[in-house]
């Protein structure tokens, strides 16, 4: 019996590695929790894209759920999920609004022009400063807001079609029953 | 001759390689107009203290990812209106979660962090304890031949 212990602890090694090892297929390992989670959206005022004299603030978005995606041209992986946006915008049952994340106008545009434009609204942060209240540090990331105002959820990273199914749908669902 | 010759050309490729990493390290600090030396002091002291939560293994002070830059412009604003390097790490931690503290303060989510490695160091004791008892007790001849030299560690 006592040779068998160090397979035994071997086999205890290989269980703990293949562990890791699936966890990081399921959870994005560089993903950070966020505390803004079930808090209220900070406060904001922002240029609109295509018309920079025009503010969005917060209050302006009230009222209304809003799901809050982080884009910028520079981003590879925002292509990633755009088609994923493109294709499911129109159903989502909330709008989506665009957040353009130090980004040149110009680049932002073309980039649109090009991959197409899903979002209702277009808000534009170029010195990134608001972004840090919402503890953004890349894109893409993804914020659902009520109409209260509150960050109901969060995904950091392109949102597959696999998280628009398990995640992102299920969590507009449970938001939607709670306060439509 | 010839490996002369590669002897020199590894040497300039070794120089040219140090001064290059020197150069994408300063490029990393951008100058501040700090008030006094003082104050810049603290402030390298702060964000080495943090972490760029873009690319985590490195600090807010090495870092030359784009929220690192956006962040020590945050905390030298921060610090110019006279805020306390508790009051900017509050700040941080309320958007970034306490990711960004290299020292996480002991709760119940990082117990295993802190007292992990005395788990470990107190199971691996146990099994050498158990280990050299065992053998201590049993050894001579009690049961059967000891025919396995090669497990004898």
């Amino acid at each position: 019996m006592s040779r068998l212990w160090p397979f035994v602890g071997f086999m205890l090694l290989v269980g703990l590695f293949g562990f890791g090892i699936w966890w990081n297929t399921q959870h994005d390992p560089n993903a950070i929790p966020t505390p803004l989670l079930d808090k209220p959206a900070p406060p904001f005022d922002l240029p609109k894209l295509y018309e920079p004299d025009q503010q969005v603030s917060k209050a302006d978005l009230l009222g209304k759920p809003y799901l809050l995606n982080v884009f910028a041209s520079w981003c590879i992986e925002c292509g990633v999920e755009h088609p994923v946006w493109t294709r499911e915008a129109p159903t989502l049952g909330v709008a989506l609004i665009g957040y353009n994340y130090k980004d040149e106008p110009d680049d932002a545009k073309n980039w649109l022009d090009r991959h197409g434009d899903p979002y209702a609204l277009v808000i534009a942060d170029l010195p990134g400063q608001t972004a840090i209240d919402f503890g953004v540090y890349g894109a893409p990331e993804s914020f659902l807001v009520d109409a209260k105002g509150v960050i109901r959820f969060k995904h950091i990273g392109p949102v597959t079609p696999e998280v628009m199914e398990r995640q992102l749908k299920p969590a507009i669902a449970a938001m939607l029953k709670e306060t439509p | 001759m010839n490996r002369l010759r590669a002897n020199s050309l590894l040497r300039m490729l070794l120089i040219a390689m140090l001064a290059l990493g020197g150069l994408a390290h300063a490029q990393a600090i951008e100058p501040l107009p700090f008030e006094s030396h003082a104050q810049e002091l603290r402030f390298q002291k702060l964000t080495h203290e943090l972490r760029c939560p873009m690319c985590q293994n490195e600090t807010l002070a090495d870092s030359n990812a784009p929220i690192a830059r956006d962040l020590r412009k945050q905390i030298f604003r921060m610090m110019q209106a006279g805020k306390s390097d508790a009051e900017i790490k509050q700040y941080l931690v309320a958007r970034y979660s306490e990711f960004v503290l290299y020292d996480p303060p002991l709760t119940a989510g990082t117990a295993l962090l802190w007292f992990g490695p005395l788990l470990i160091l107190l199971g691996g004791a146990g099994v050498v304890l158990v280990a050299i008892r065992r053998r201590s007790r049993g050894g001579r001849g009690a049961a059967g031949p000891t025919i396995d030299p090669g497990d004898d560690w």
